[in-house]
C-alpha cells in the first residue's frame, strides 16, 4: 500500500484529498449538530411588523400564519393593513426589495378605519362578538352591542356577520390633537414669479 | 461679574423690534364676543361647567380641568355664554375645536375673589393647587400647564436655579420687554412666590442686551431682592429653555431629559406676572400682553388684551389696513404660523400678532436644491445635523432620524434661517416627527392587539379543551353505566328502564331548563360573598381532588340510584315469579317507591347542571371573558367592581335558594306564575307597541317572545298536574 | 521585528487594499454595501473567515500538501479548507445571531467565493509567509476590506436619499463612488 503510494504519486494526491475531505466532513458533521438552531426567531421579528390586525386580509388566519408564512418565503406584499411602510420595514428586515402592495388582497386605507355598530339597528346576535379577533366589542345575546373602538384594529371581520347589517367602517376624524404637518411638497420646477401670481 | 456661557450656532436675524415699544401697554378693552377655545394649552382639553344661557362673572371658572396635565378656563368679563361649540382657533391646521362664546355685557363686574394673603404659611400642595386653579400656562409660547412644571418636590429632587426667562429673542416680539419695563415689580412678586414654592439655591433673570430700559427696570427692582439679573449678548435662540440654560449655567440639559433633571427650572416673566396675580390678588388668567405689529398695522404697540378677543378687533385698535396677500402670524417669523382667518381669538400663548406687508414678509421662495454647503449645521442651536436629517427626511429613514437625535430639535427655524437654497427644513422635521409619533403609536396598539388576540385564542382553546374533557366524562361515565347494567341488570327489563329514565330526564330538564334562564355561571355567583367562596374552593379542591367535577358527581350519583331502582325492582319481579311472601313484596314495593322521588331529585339536579353549563357556554364571549378575568381575582377585589351582569346573577343566586327550601309542587307552582306573569307582561307590551304604532320589528320581537312563552306554560302546567298526581297517590 | 509586522499590517490595510487597489473581493464589496449594519455584519464575517482561513491554510500547505510534494494541489485544497471554514462559520452564526444570518443571508456562502479569501492563502505562499506572517497578512487584509466597506456603505446610504441625477441612479452612482474611492487609496502608495 504504502509502495504503491510511493510508486504512484497521483494515489498519493487521491488520498491526500480524501483524508482531508473525511476530516473537514466530520467536523462540519459535528459542528451542525453541535450548532443545530433552535426555534425561529425571525418568524417573531416579521411578526413584530406586522400590525396585529389579525384580519386575514393576506389569506392567512392571523398575523402569526402570515409571518411563518413570510419567513417561508411568501411575498412580503399581502399585507393592507400594513401597507408601504409595513412591505419597507418588512423588506429591510429581510433584506430584500421593497415591492408594490399586491391589490388582490385588498389596499391601504388612507385613515385608521374603526368599526361602528348602529346601535338602534342591533338585534343583539353576538354573530359580531365572535368574528372579532381581539373581543374588541361588547354586549350579550338580546343586548345591544358596540365597539370599543380603542381596541377595535379595524379589521372589517365582523361587518359580514352581522344579520342586520348596522356594522359600519368609519374613518378616523382628524382633529387637532392628530393633525400634523405634512412634508412639504417638492416644487423645485416651480418659478417664484409663477407662484407669486397665484 | 457673572460668568456667561455661549451654546453653539444662532442665528441674528433683523430684531424689528422698536416698532412696538414707542407706547405704553394699552387696554384693548372689551369686545362685543369673546370665544374661549377649551385646549389653549398642552395637554387635555378643559371640560365646560357652564351651559348654553348662563350668565357668567368676572373671573368665573368656565371651564374645569380634565387630568393632570391640564388648567381650567376663565371668563374674562361679565356676560352671557351664548354657544359652546365648534369654532375655528389660532392653529396652523386651520381645524377647528370646541369653544364657549361669551357675549359680553360691557359691565366688567368681577366674580368674588380674593388673594392668599399669606401665601408663606400655606402648605405647597395648596399654593400649587390655586395656580392650577387660576388657570396659568406657559405664557412664553408652548402653554404647559405651570403648576405641572412647578410640581417637582424640592424636597426630592432639590432644584438648584429658578431660572426666569426674560430673554425674548424672537424678532418683532415685545411683549416680555414691555412687561419688564411697566411692571417690574409685579414680576419681582411672581418671582418671590416661584422662590418660596420651589427653594432655588439663586435665582437668574437672563436677557438679552437689547432690551437697555427693561435691563434697567429690572435691576432697580431686584436691586434688595434674592435675584440676579444675568444680561448676555443678542443672539437667536438664547430665549429657549435648553439654550438659556447652557447661556446662564454653562450645563446642557440631557437629550431627551428635561431641566428639572439638572436641578433647574425656567418659567418666563409673564408667567411670573400671571403667578404674582392669582396668588396676591385672587386673579386667574384672563388677560395678556400681547404685542401688535407689523407694517400692516398703523400704530404698533403692546395690548393688555383679553382672552378670547377676535384678532380682529384688537388689529382695528391698533390701525389694521389689511393689502394685498395680507398674512397675519401668530407669533415672531420665525417660530410663528400664518393663522387662517383674523376672527380667531387670541389664546394664552399668544405672544404677538404679526400683520407684515408682502414687502416686509415676503412668501418664502420655492426651496432650491440642497447644496449641501453646511451652514444649516453651524446654525443649529441643538448642536444637530439639519441636512443630514433633511436628506433622511425626504426618504423617510425614520430610524435614522430618530438615531440622529431628531427629537431633540427645538424647531427655532435658524437652519431654515441659515439655508441658502431657501429650504422649509423645519416642515421637514415637523412631520418627520409627527410620523414617527404616529408610528410609534401605531406600534404600540398593534403589540396591545396582539396581546389580546392572542388571549382569545388561548381562551378559546381552553374552552375547547375543557368541552372535550367533559365530553369525554360524560361518555365515560355512560359507557360504565351500560357495562354495570349489563353486568347486574335483568336485561329484558333494562331497556324499558333505560327508556323511562331518559323520558323522566327529559322532562326534568324541560322543567328545569326555566328555571336556569336566571341562572348562571357558578364561579361568577361564589364571588358573591366570602364564606361561600371559600366553601366554593373546598368543593373545588374535593372535585379536584377526586378528579370529579360537580357534575360528574352528580351523574354518578344518578347512575347509583338508577342501579340500586333496577336492582329493586329485579328483585321484586323475581319475588313475585318466585311467589315469595307478601310482606317481602310489600318490603320491596316500598323500597322501590322511597327511592323513585330520589331519583327525580338526581336527575333534576344533574339535569340543572347541564342546563347551567348550556348557559354558560352561550355567555356572549365579552361576559364571559369578563366572568373569567373575574374567577380568577380576589372576592374583595370584586366587591368593588360588581357590575349589572353580576347583580342579576345575585339576585338569581338569593332566588335559587329561596326555591330550594320549597318542596318540588311548590316550586313548579311558583314556575308556573313566573310564567304566567311574563307572558301576561310580555301581551301587554305587545298591546301597548301595536298602540303606539311601533316598528314591525318590534312587535314581530314581541310576538316571537309570546310564542316561546307559550309552550313553556303548558309544560309547566302539565308538570304541576303530574306532581300533584303524585302527591295524591 | 514588531516593525516588521506592522509593515505588513499597514502595507495589507492601506497600501496594497485587497479592495480597492489589489481588486479582490469586489462582489461582496457592491453587493452588500447598500446598508451600514449589514456592511458591519459582512465585516465581521470576513474578518473572522480571513484569518482563519489564512491560519488554517498555511498549516494544510505546509504540513500536509509540502511533505508529500503535492504543492500543485495548494488551490483544490485550499478552496476546500475556505469553503469548510465559511460553512462552520455559517452554522455558528445561524445559532447564535439568527438576524446576523437572515442578514448575511446569501452573502455568507459567497464568501466561499470570495476571491480575497483565496488571494490571501495564495499570496501568504507565494510570499513565502511563516505561520505568524499568514496570520497577519489575513487579518491586515480583511481588516483593510471592513474599513473600505464600512466606508462604502456609509457612503451609499447618504447616496440612497441624495438627489442623484436618474441615469447615474443605483448601480452606476456606486461604481462611479467605488472608483473614486480607489483612487484615493492610490494615494497610499509609497507609505511603506
Amino acid at each position: 500500500m504504502f509502495e504503491l503510494v510511493e510508486q504512484y504519486p497521483f494515489f498519493a494526491a487521491v488520498l491526500a484529498l480524501v483524508i482531508l475531505g473525511a476530516a473537514f466532513g466530520a467536523l462540519l458533521g459535528y459542528a451542525s449538530e453541535r450548532f443545530k438552531p433552535e426555534g425561529n426567531s425571525i418568524v417573531e421579528e416579521i411578526n413584530a411588523i406586522l400590525p396585529q390586525t389579525q384580519c386575514g386580509q393576506c389569506g392567512y388566519p392571523g398575523c402569526r400564519p402570515y409571518a411563518e408564512a413570510i419567513a417561508e418565503g411568501e411575498p412580503i406584499n399581502r399585507c393592507p393593513p400594513g401597507g408601504e411602510t409595513g412591505i419597507a420595514q418588512l423588506a429591510a428586515l429581510l433584506d430584500v426589495e421593497p415591492i408594490p402592495l399586491d391589490a388582490e388582497h385588498g389596499e391601504e386605507a388612507e385613515t385608521r378605519m374603526v368599526a361602528y355598530i348602529h346601535e338602534e339597528d342591533c338585534i343583539g346576535c353576538t354573530k359580531c362578538i365572535q368574528a372579532c379577533p381581539v373581543d374588541a366589542i361588547l354586549g350579550a345575546a338580546k343586548q345591544m352591542h358596540t365597539v370599543i373602538s380603542t381596541e377595535c384594529t379595524g379589521c372589517d371581520l365582523c361587518v359580514e356577520p352581522c344579520p342586520v347589517d348596522c356594522i359600519e367602517m368609519l374613518g378616523e376624524e382628524t382633529t387637532l390633537s392628530t393633525w400634523h404637518w405634512e412634508l412639504p411638497s417638492e416644487n423645485v420646477d416651480l418659478i417664484a414669479t409663477d407662484r407669486d401670481a397665484a | 461679574m457673572r460668568k456667561i456661557w455661549d451654546f453653539h450656532g444662532g442665528v441674528h436675524p433683523p430684531e424689528n423690534k422698536h416698532q412696538s415699544l414707542g407706547k405704553p401697554i394699552n387696554s384693548a378693552g372689551i369686545p362685543p364676543q369673546l370665544t374661549l377655545p377649551l385646549n389653549q394649552h398642552i395637554g387635555a382639553p378643559a371640560e365646560p361647567v357652564v351651559a348654553v344661557g348662563d350668565a357668567v362673572l368676572k373671573g368665573q371658572m368656565i371651564a374645569k380641568p380634565l387630568g393632570l396635565v391640564s388648567v381650567p378656563v376663565h371668563a374674562p368679563t361679565s356676560g352671557t355664554v351664548v354657544a359652546i361649540e365648534d369654532r375655528q382657533v389660532a392653529h396652523p391646521s386651520g381645524l377647528q375645536t370646541r369653544c364657549i362664546v361669551i357675549d359680553t355685557d360691557g359691565t366688567d363686574r368681577w366674580v368674588e375673589h380674593a388673594g392668599l394673603n399669606d401665601y408663606r404659611s400655606l402648605e405647597r400642595e395648596a399654593l400649587l393647587a390655586h395656580i392650577r386653579q387660576s388657570g396659568i400656562a406657559g405664557m412664553g409660547g408652548a402653554g404647559f400647564p405651570t403648576a405641572v412644571k412647578l410640581g417637582v418636590d424640592p424636597r426630592q429632587k432639590p432644584i438648584e436655579t429658578l431660572i426666569i426667562n426674560g430673554t425674548e429673542c424672537e424678532p418683532y416680539i415685545t411683549a416680555d420687554d414691555i412687561l419688564m419695563r411697566e411692571r417690574a415689580a409685579e414680576i419681582i412678586a411672581g418671582v418671590e412666590i416661584l422662590q418660596h414654592l420651589i427653594q432655588p439655591a439663586e435665582t437668574l433673570l437672563g436677557m438679552e442686551d437689547n432690551k437697555p430700559e427693561g435691563i434697567e427696570a429690572m435691576l432697580a427692582a431686584s436691586a434688595d431682592k434674592d435675584m440676579e439679573v444675568v444680561v448676555f449678548p443678542t443672539k437667536y435662540p438664547s430665549g429657549g429653555e435648553k439654550q438659556l440654560i447652557e447661556i446662564l449655567t454653562g450645563k446642557q440639559v440631557p437629550s431627551g431629559g428635561l431641566p428639572a433633571d439638572i436641578g433647574i427650572v425656567c418659567q418666563n416673566v409673564g408667567t411670573a406676572v400671571a403667578i404674582g396675580r392669582a396668588v396676591l390678588r385672587g386673579e386667574p388668567l384672563i388677560s395678556r400682553v400681547t404685542t401688535v405689529t407689523g407694517e400692516a398695522v398703523a400704530e404698533p404697540q403692546n395690548f393688555d388684551v383679553l382672552l378670547g378677543t377676535p384678532m380682529r378687533y384688537l388689529l382695528e385698535q391698533a390701525g389694521y389696513t389689511p393689502g394685498r396677500q395680507q398674512r397675519l402670524v401668530m407669533g415672531g417669523p420665525m417660530m410663528g404660523f400664518t393663522v387662517p382667518d383674523p376672527d380667531v381669538p387670541i389664546v394664552k400663548t399668544t405672544n404677538c400678532l404679526l400683520a407684515p406687508t408682502v414687502e416686509e414678509l415676503p412668501p418664502p421662495p420655492p426651496a432650491q436644491p440642497c447644496i449641501r454647503c453646511g451652514l444649516c449645521a453651524e446654525a443649529c442651536p441643538a448642536t444637530l445635523l439639519p441636512q443630514q436629517l433633511y436628506w433622511f427626511a425626504r426618504g423617510k429613514e425614520f430610524e435614522k432620524l430618530e438615531s440622529h437625535n431628531l427629537f431633540d430639535c427645538i424647531e427655532c427655524g435658524a437652519c431654515s434661517y441659515a439655508c441658502p437654497s431657501n429650504i422649509p427644513l423645519v416642515q421637514y422635521y415637523r412631520a418627520s416627527k409627527a410620523e414617527i409619533v404616529q408610528l410609534r403609536r401605531d406600534q404600540a396598539k398593534a403589540d396591545h392587539s396582539k396581546t389580546r388576540f392572542e388571549a382569545r385564542q388561548d381562551r378559546l382553546q381552553r374552552e375547547a379543551e375543557e368541552k372535550e374533557a367533559q365530553r369525554a366524562a360524560r361518555k365515560k361515565a355512560a359507557e360504565e353505566r351500560a357495562r354495570r347494567a349489563a353486568e347486574d341488570g335483568d336485561t329484558a327489563e333494562d331497556p324499558i328502564q333505560a327508556a323511562i329514565a331518559r323520558a323522566q330526564a327529559k322532562k326534568a330538564a324541560n322543567a328545569a331548563g326555566d328555571q336556569s334562564d336566571a341562572e348562571s355561571q357558578r364561579p361568577a355567583i361564589a364571588q358573591m360573598d366570602p364564606a361561600q367562596l371559600a366553601i366554593e374552593r373546598a368543593k373545588a379542591a374535593r372535585a379536584d381532588a377526586g378528579e370529579q367535577s360537580p357534575e360528574d358527581k352528580a351523574q354518578s350519583h344518578l347512575s347509583r340510584l338508577q342501579e340500586r331502582l333496577a336492582k329493586s325492582e329485579a328483585k321484586l319481579v323475581a319475588s313475585r315469579n318466585a311467589g315469595a311472601e307478601a310482606n317481602v313484596i310489600e318490603a320491596l314495593e316500598g323500597a322501590i317507591e322511597k327511592l323513585k322521588p330520589k331519583l327525580v331529585e338526581a336527575e333534576q339536579a344533574l339535569a340543572a347542571m347541564r342546563a347551567e353549563q348550556s348557559v354558560q357556554d352561550s355567555q356572549p364571549h365579552a361576559l364571559k371573558a369578563n366572568v373569567e378575568e373575574n374567577a380568577g381575582e380576589q372576592a374583595d377585589e370584586q366587591s368593588g367592581q360588581k357590575d349589572a351582569a353580576q347583580l342579576a346573577i345575585e339576585r338569581a343566586q338569593a332566588a335559587r335558594a329561596d326555591a330550594a327550601y320549597q318542596s318540588p309542587e311548590d316550586k313548579a307552582r311558583a314556575n308556573l306564575t313566573r310564567l304566567q306573569d311574563r307572558l301576561a307582561k310580555s301581551e301587554a307590551k305587545l298591546a301597548a307597541s301595536r298602540e303606539d304604532g311601533a316598528e314591525a320589528r318590534v312587535i314581530e320581537a314581541l310576538e316571537a317572545a309570546i310564542e316561546k312563552l307559550r309552550p313553556k306554560l303548558s309544560e309547566a302546567e302539565q308538570a304541576l298536574a303530574e306532581l300533584q298526581a303524585e302527591t295524591e297517590t | 521585528m514588531l516593525a516588521d509586522y506592522s509593515i505588513l499590517l499597514i502595507g495589507a490595510i492601506l497600501v496594497n487594499n485587497f479592495v480597492l487597489v489589489q481588486f479582490l473581493g469586489l462582489c461582496p464589496f457592491m453587493g452588500v454595501s447598500s446598508k451600514l449594519e449589514t456592511a458591519m455584519g459582512m465585516s465581521m464575517a470576513t474578518t473572522f473567515v480571513l484569518t482563519l482561513a489564512s491560519a488554517c491554510s498555511y498549516l494544510t500547505f505546509n504540513y500536509l500538501l509540502e511533505p508529500l510534494g503535492l504543492g500543485y494541489l495548494r488551490t483544490i485544497s485550499f478552496i476546500l479548507v475556505i469553503a469548510v471554514v465559511v460553512q462552520f462559520t455559517e452554522m455558528v452564526v445561524r445559532k447564535s445571531s439568527p438576524l446576523l444570518h437572515r442578514v448575511l443571508g446569501v452573502y455568507l456562502p459567497l464568501i466561499t467565493t470570495n476571491c480575497a479569501v483565496l488571494g490571501v492563502a495564495l499570496l501568504n505562499i507565494n510570499k513565502n509567509h511563516n505561520f505568524l506572517q499568514s496570520l497577519f497578512y489575513g487579518f491586515g487584509a480583511a481588516v483593510g476590506f471592513s474599513l473600505v466597506l464600512v466606508l462604502f456603505a456609509a457612503m451609499r446610504e447618504r447616496l440612497a436619499v441624495a438627489d442623484v441625477p436618474v441615469p447615474f441612479q443605483g448601480a452606476a452612482i456606486g461604481m462611479v463612488t467605488a472608483g473614486l474611492m480607489s483612487l484615493a487609496f492610490m494615494g497610499f502608495a509609497g507609505l511603506v
